[in-house]
């Protein structure tokens, strides 16, 4: 008789998810399924809010990325009330999510993904983990804790809250910097620049090189890409820019935020609580068959690297004629998110530091004038996890009557859904599993970041 | 081998765990020697049904010390909560959607059925969807804070909590003595200048920023209800100073009510219309009132609208 294997919950993820696995009689995969097991209902209960308030609510979606949430949800604001931040505000918004990003990428590469790697995807789920980590190799962890809470102290203390938090404003940011300020973040930003570009020599020569069978292998499947682009010369954007919808054969199109719900849907299955958002302007519907899929595309690191034209700052620019020199635009293969985090990691720190070197981030005209008004306001930024859109309506008095959300993680609800499919079914064959293969599904799931 | 410790997630966001990681290199030899983590799935991959899956119920290892984020809100979380409770000798509740609900509680303020069926209907949702009902965890009829499913032994709230104040809580246990927590206003922790009762009568909206010289010290910024914005400050536990300075003021930005009531009963509304009619400040310039329970509304403090009382006068 056939069996259900129930791995819950899948584990070292942010979110909260369990895998079912469906065996036939003959043990082989007849059906895999990633379940989303949780819906808390934030469209809803911002209806009523002052809408100026919204951003420090929604930003509740998420504590391992709770900047992009409150800064989608200011630009949304800025839309609704007809607002234009000034430049320092708006640069300072920048230089907050784009921060926000380096630490989120040392977290989950580091401390989330890499036991399977440094320890092995077989190893005893007791030392699989950050611990393990801490234990097997005590400098490299140390160094890593180290510069995650540099990363997270810096922002903490320039903005208040590094969790949850409140600097971002309609019309622009709270505070001003000061250059004592700028100069002690530029410090701190420039020690991170040095820790990414080692990070990412460290997972080529140490993780990428030495698993390039799994890669080659785990969760492959073929589908398109979305991400955010600058809207003059293509290369990558990760707060502000036009939408790029690639399809498998590198084809594209380029839209603004604004017009989302022209090129995207969301299915609805009545297993899973989370939506699965998907390409409607193709016209060819949705369907999760790993063969000849409709519709799907993934978002968050790999679709932003093969999506942009370029990227605008040095390293991480040769980073990736490297990457595009092994693996090709677009590249497909799951795993290859790690890699594509690691430069999108010195990205972020590069980008940091120019922001903190233009010469108006003092200025401390920060916020625009604001009133309340009726209107609607689309806001959108890359999340680690991918493109986040905030879409509000406001009444008269400023506040939300109505909202559309499309948090990042949902884009690749659908593709995590196909690469556990693709794993199980490659993995588990008559009736042979253990603890190691099902990690090894897991894997699969744990390189989107969900 | 340190003291056995299981960590468990329920209607959370994983705030309240990057807070603990934000304890910083300090964690580095609690995680490694004072505990022995056996379970904490956003850490490590101790899974419930068993490690192939194959078992019929859910099971956590015991442990000492429990720590459970995350408020209560389907009948998964309840079945967890239920067996950390088991399991563990002490539970603690962290964090704010642990101890009074938190942000996910406003929904306590809506009809749920309706709210969800709203969610499935949205401009991009493909038509006709209906609400998820296979595989996944039933809610419950509304959201609850820990302790008033089982009993809870250490409260300690926050969105998020303070690093310092987790790693106090986890060590004073090790220790075997009370943890020292502040059990004070957040305005009793608020260095900013108080002139005292001033002309203003009415709140206004944070649409304007707070008056203040770039880079000079929090003592030197007026009070943020005295300049006008509505700041929760007088009714809000402590907790969150940092540097000298509650976070949200640090920022220059006023409080929201984030770490809950200062007494642990406490409803934030109703003392906060009463902190500022106490004032001469009218309590109806407060645009969306109920909002003031954003961060508790278990408990029964938010409940949904009547549908004729919708609009608050």
């Amino acid at each position: 008789m056939g069996k259900v294997l129930n791995i819950a919950p899948v584990s070292r993820i942010e979110g909260h998810a369990k895998i079912a696995i469906h065996l036939g009689d003959d043990g082989n995969v007849q059906d895999a399924f990633l379940h989303i097991q949780s819906l808390r209902g934030f469209e809803k209960f911002i209806e009523g809010r002052p809408a100026e308030e919204v951003p420090r609510i929604v930003n509740r979606i998420c504590g391992i990325c709770p900047w992009m949430h409150h800064l989608a949800s200011n630009k949304a604001v800025d839309g609704a009330f007809g607002v234009t931040p000034t430049e320092t505000g708006y640069k300072l918004r920048e230089m907050c999510q784009v921060m926000a990003h380096i630490n989120d990428k040392i977290l989950h590469f580091f401390f989330l993904a890499a036991p399977d790697f440094v320890l092995g995807p077989d190893a005893d789920y007791s030392v699989r983990n950050v611990i393990g980590v801490v234990k097997a190799a005590p400098e490299l962890a140390t160094q890593v804790v180290k510069m995650r809470q540099l990363g997270q102290m810096m922002l903490d203390k320039f903005a208040g809250k590094a969790i949850h938090p409140i600097a971002g404003v309609v019309g622009g940011f709270a505070k001003p910097m000061v250059e004592e300020e700028r100069l002690e973040l530029l410090a701190g930003t420039r020690t991170l620049l040095n820790f990414a570009c080692f990070a990412l020599d460290f997972a080529i020569n140490n993780v990428f090189a030495k698993y390039l069978d799994v890669i080659g292998a785990l969760g492959v499947i073929k589908t398109g890409f979305l991400g955010t682009v600058d809207r003059t010369d293509g290369s990558l954007r990760l707060y502000d820019g036009k939408q790029r919808m690639m399809k498998a054969d590198g084809s594209y199109v380029d839209f603004e935020g604004i017009d989302y719900t022209k090129y995207l849907g969301e299915h609805v299955e009545p297993w899973g609580y989370s939506k699965m958002p998907y390409a409607k302007f193709w016209n060819e519907g949705f369907d999760m068959s790993l063969s000849a899929p409709k519709g799907i595309y993934r978002a968050n690191t790999l679709a932003r690297i093969n999506v942009c034209d370029k990227i605008s700052t040095p390293k991480a620019q040769a980073a990736l004629e490297a990457f595009r020199a092994s693996f090709g635009r677009p590249a497909q293969q799951t795993l290859l998110y790690h890699y594509a985090r690691l430069i999108e990691l010195v990205y972020a720190c590069e980008r940091t530091i120019e922001l903190l070197e233009w010469e108006g981030i003092t200025d401390p005209r920060v916020r625009a004038k604001v009133e309340q008004k009726a209107g609607r306001g689309v806001g959108i930024v890359e999340a680690p996890r991918g493109t986040l859109i905030h879409d509000y309506t406001t009444d008269d008095n400023g506040c939300i009557t109505k909202a559309n959300l499309i948090v990042g993680t949902t884009h690749n609800i659908a593709p995590m859904n196909m690469s556990v499919k693709q794993a199980a079914t490659t993995l588990i064959k008559d009736g042979v599993y253990n603890e190691g293969l099902l990690n090894q599904v897991e894997m699969a799931v744990r390189a989107y970041d969900p | 081998m340190g003291v056995t410790t299981a960590l468990e997630g329920l209607g959370s966001c994983s705030g309240c765990e990057i807070a603990i990681l934000n304890i910083g290199e300090a964690l580095i030899p609690i995680i490694t020697e004072a505990l022995e983590i056996v379970h904490a799935p956003v850490l490590m991959d101790h899974k419930y049904f068993g490690q192939c899956g194959e078992g019929v119920t859910l099971t956590i290892p015991e442990a000492t010390v429990g720590i459970v984020t995350g408020g209560v809100s389907n009948h998964e979380h309840l079945e967890v909560l239920e067996e950390m409770r088991k399991k563990c000798t002490v539970l603690i509740a962290l964090g704010t959607c642990a101890t009074h609900g938190g942000i996910p509680a406003l929904m306590n303020g809506q009809n749920r059925q309706e709210s969800w069926e709203g969610i499935y209907q949205t401009v991009t949702t493909d038509p006709g969807a209906k609400i998820p009902h296979i595989e996944v965890p039933e809610p419950l009829d509304r959201v609850y804070a820990c302790d008033e499913k089982v009993k809870i032994d250490m409260q300690l709230p926050g969105c998020p909590p303070n690093p310092e104040l987790i790693a106090e809580v986890l060590v004073s246990l090790l220790e075997g003595r009370p943890p020292v927590l502040p059990g004070k206003s957040v305005c009793d922790t608020c260095p900013t200048e108080r002139k005292g009762k001033g002309d203003v009568n009415k709140v206004k909206r944070f649409l304007t920023n707070a008056k203040f010289t770039p880079g000079a010290p929090i003592d030197e910024m007026r009070c943020l209800l005295e300049q006008g914005y509505l700041c929760m400050g007088p009714v809000t536990a402590a907790g969150c100073s940092k540097r000298g300075a509650p976070s949200c003021i640090s920022a220059r930005v006023p409080c929201r009510g984030c770490f809950g009531p200062v007494r642990k009963d406490g409803n934030q509304l109703l003392d906060m219309m009463n902190a500022l009619a106490s004032n001469g400040i009218d309590y109806k310039s407060v645009v969306d009132r109920r909002s003031l329970l954003r961060f508790s509304g278990a408990h029964g403090q938010l409940r949904p609208v009547k549908k004729q009382a919708d609009k608050e006068d």
